[in-house]
């Protein structure tokens, strides 16, 4: 079998390119696609600790990894409308121009 | 009942090869076979198609080409194939020539789980319905991908609906999916073609059809199944009045082909998924005897059920697109989650088995006998307001005259 | 050659893997770095197939199917569609990242040379428990989730169903 630090270190380092996308990118749908890929690496990281751990037939792996998924399909959807209401008002969905609260 | 796979394995190991290898070569024949199948098939039903929407048309179709026409589509193959492939000047080389290849890969795939007789499947998932269904996303990724890399507003809008269209229809068609795979506990196809047998004193009449307790389930996947599959009445996609055919409109040659391919061998696969769903799969008289028995009724079901949809793309006039969407959405949708609800339900009584399929089945009959009376109901308002808004008469004392518009 | 045979052999499990990594680590990083938003989405898909096929290799097949299905079929279209509908913004000249770039890339790099070398010096199992039937593993999910878990689901049921208005609400034009 594969070793279960494989798989860790799989999902640090698609963790870690989710954190820079979010962070660095100007454009709010490149940063949500990042945001997208640090649940990613958690789902990875949450089903291979169920795989290897004691307790296998409990599912709470899978079952938060289910979660997950549930909760990141509804921040896509909010996260995406927002972008588009911003577009139509703004005609811009750079994070960097989006300064209204700046004072 | 023996899986084809142990089988093959038996026989190759029964030949001196290692175990390993026995497998290997087992399933690479078995893949090589579904991957042959699938094309020669496509040319069949194009064949198929122009034949029967030629009847329909009072035409006589190809027939110039071999027997009755049967190699015109061979020789179109080899034309398109020859074509020459045309790259537009600012599509976006990468998606523009994934596209195809993903929408292709995605039908295929679904010959994995196909039961085509006892024992006779690919590979038999635990989620077999439910992967199913996830191909289907991979038509509307490469649908979208060729609309956007084409760089033209036309493929781009054919795009949009697109999504519209087979994400509004996917939520009827995955429900009604769920009744069947509820009943059986089961999301294996061979369990699930296996479960639709009857017997009659100890007989396998193979007539134990779920079509027959579910009739609206039935109905509900294979309208939508319609939808998917971009057939009429639900081709607004590419509608070549407005769209010039849709989101493969700039692909040419080879590429257009895969489109092709993939729009007919879908149409087919919608077709085999409701017959292992709903029209019992491989069951029918004597597929207990001679397994083999069942390939033919199989492929005969799901090419009945082709024809039928052909018939319907001779005889049905294109939906408008908020006709379209208003009855996935209010009518199929509703409908759907209350059969799982009256399912779910009967299937907990504390009554026999045979009662609860009484039950569901009249459920079904309720469901189809409401859907029906409303949909009258709203056609005959519909036909009047149309009769009062296009009759001369109505219209004197309600005339205006015609406001200026701004621009 | 001494010492080629005590080095050990990869099995069929770990070559897999390695490949569905690749896969997996190339589409995150399209994602990241490329310039080009259509072309992130692409990178995005593959970095979901690539985590299907991880499932896949754990042995859930109902949360690798249900990985495709939702995030490619659902939250990767809605993405594309998003940037359709706001593709104004994306063959400006103005650069794809802001003025934190630097310090951001520094950071993640070195987040991930921590974990990496924390993960590799702690000795983790190698070898996970034997699954029972893999149909019985769905039904069982299903029965967690309606025992165990209730309150849990019914609030993601409830918090969907309130993003789904929400959004609605949000991205209507008025």
């Amino acid at each position: 079998m594969v070793p279960l630090n494989w798989y860790l270190v799989l999902a640090a380092f698609v963790f870690c390119t989710g954190l820079y996308a979010s962070l660095a990118r100007r454009n709010a749908i490149a940063a949500l696609m990042g945001i997208e890929l640090m649940l990613n690496a958690v789902n990875i990281n949450l089903v291979a600790f169920w795989r290897y751990g004691e307790h296998v037939e409990r599912m709470e792996g899978q079952i938060f990894a289910l979660f997950v998924i549930a909760i990141a399909a509804a921040e896509v959807a909010v996260g995406l409308a927002l972008v588009i209401s911003v577009y139509r008002s703004r005609r811009t969905v750079n994070l960097d121009e989006l300064d209204l609260l700046q004072g | 009942m023996q899986y084809w796979g142990t089988t093959l394995t038996d026989f190759f190991t029964g030949l001196g090869l290692p175990h390993a290898a026995a497998v290997a070569i087992a399933f690479i024949l078995g893949a090589t076979v579904l991957a042959i199948f699938a094309p020669t098939l496509a040319l069949g039903l194009i064949w198929i198609t122009r034949k029967v929407i030629s009847r329909i048309q009072d035409r006589i179709g190809p027939n110039r080409l071999g027997p009755y026409g049967l190699f015109q589509t061979v020789a179109d193959a080899a034309k398109l194939l020859t074509k020459e492939d045309i790259n537009p000047a600012n599509a976006d080389a990468v998606a523009y020539n994934l596209a195809p290849v993903l929408s292709v890969f995605g039908v295929i795939m679904s010959l994995a789980v196909m039961s085509f007789a006892p024992g006779i499947i690919g590979a038999d998932l635990s989620v077999g319905v439910l992967y199913l269904v996830a191909l289907g996303s991979l038509g509307i990724l490469a649908a979208l991908m060729a609309g956007w890399s084409s760089n033209n507003k036309y493929a781009l809008l054919a795009g949009f609906r697109v999504i519209a269209q087979l994400l509004s229809y996917e939520i009827p068609m995955v429900l009604a999916m769920l009744l069947p795979v509820l009943l059986v506990g089961s999301m294996r196809l061979g369990t699930l073609s296996a479960f639709q047998s009857l017997e009659i004193a100890g007989f396998n009449i193979g007539l134990g059809w779920l079509v027959f307790m579910m009739p609206a389930a039935f109905l509900i996947y294979f309208i939508s199944a319609l939808a998917e599959g971009e057939q009429t009445p639900f081709d607004l996609l590419e509608a070549e009045s407005e769209l010039i055919a849709g989101f493969h409109i700039e692909y040419s040659g080879m590429k257009f082909a895969m489109f092709f391919l993939a729009q007919f061998l879908n149409s087919f696969f919608l077709g085999a998924i409701a017959v292992m769903l709903f029209l019992g799969g491989y069951q029918g008289p004597f597929v207990d005897q001679l397994p083999l028995l069942g390939v033919v009724y199989f492929l005969g079901k799901a090419m009945f059920v082709y024809v039928v949809i052909q018939w319907i793309k001779g005889t049905f006039p294109r939906v408008r697109i908020d006709q379209m969407m208003g009855f996935a959405w209010k009518v199929l949708t509703p409908a759907v989650l209350g059969l799982i609800l009256w399912q779910m339900v009967a299937m907990k009584l504390p009554v026999s088995i045979w009662v609860q399929y009484g039950l569901i089945l009249a459920g079904n009959l309720g469901a189809l006998a409401i859907i029906v009376l409303l949909l009258q109901r709203h056609l005959v308002r519909e036909e009047i307001r149309t009769k009062r808004a296009f009759e001369p008469k109505s219209l004197i004392g309600t005339m205006r005259p015609v406001q200026p518009s701004g621009d | 050659m001494p010492g080629l045979d005590a080095l050990p052999l990869p099995t069929v499990q770990q070559v897999i893997f390695v490949m569905i990594a690749g896969a997996t680590v190339t589409g995150a990083l399209i994602t990241a770095l490329a310039p080009n938003l259509f072309h992130n989405a692409l990178g995005l898909v593959l970095t979901f197939f690539g985590v299907a096929g991880v499932y896949v290799l754990l042995e859930a097949e109902f949360l690798a199917v249900a990985q495709v299905l939702i995030y490619v079929g659902a939250i990767a279209t809605l993405i594309t569609f998003a940037i359709m509908l706001t593709r104004g913004m994306m063959f400006g000249r103005t650069s794809s990242t802001n003025r934190q770039m630097l310090p951001v890339a520094i950071i993640s790099v070195l987040l991930f040379l921590v974990l990496m070398g924390l993960l590799i010096h702690i000795n983790w199992p190698q070898v996970g428990a034997q699954l029972g039937d893999s149909e019985q593993m769905i039904a069982d999910i299903g029965e967690l989730f309606v025992t165990t878990y209730l309150v849990p689901f019914e609030l993601m049921a409830l918090m969907l169903l309130v993003a789904l208005a929400g959004a609605i609400l949000l991205a209507r034009d008025n």
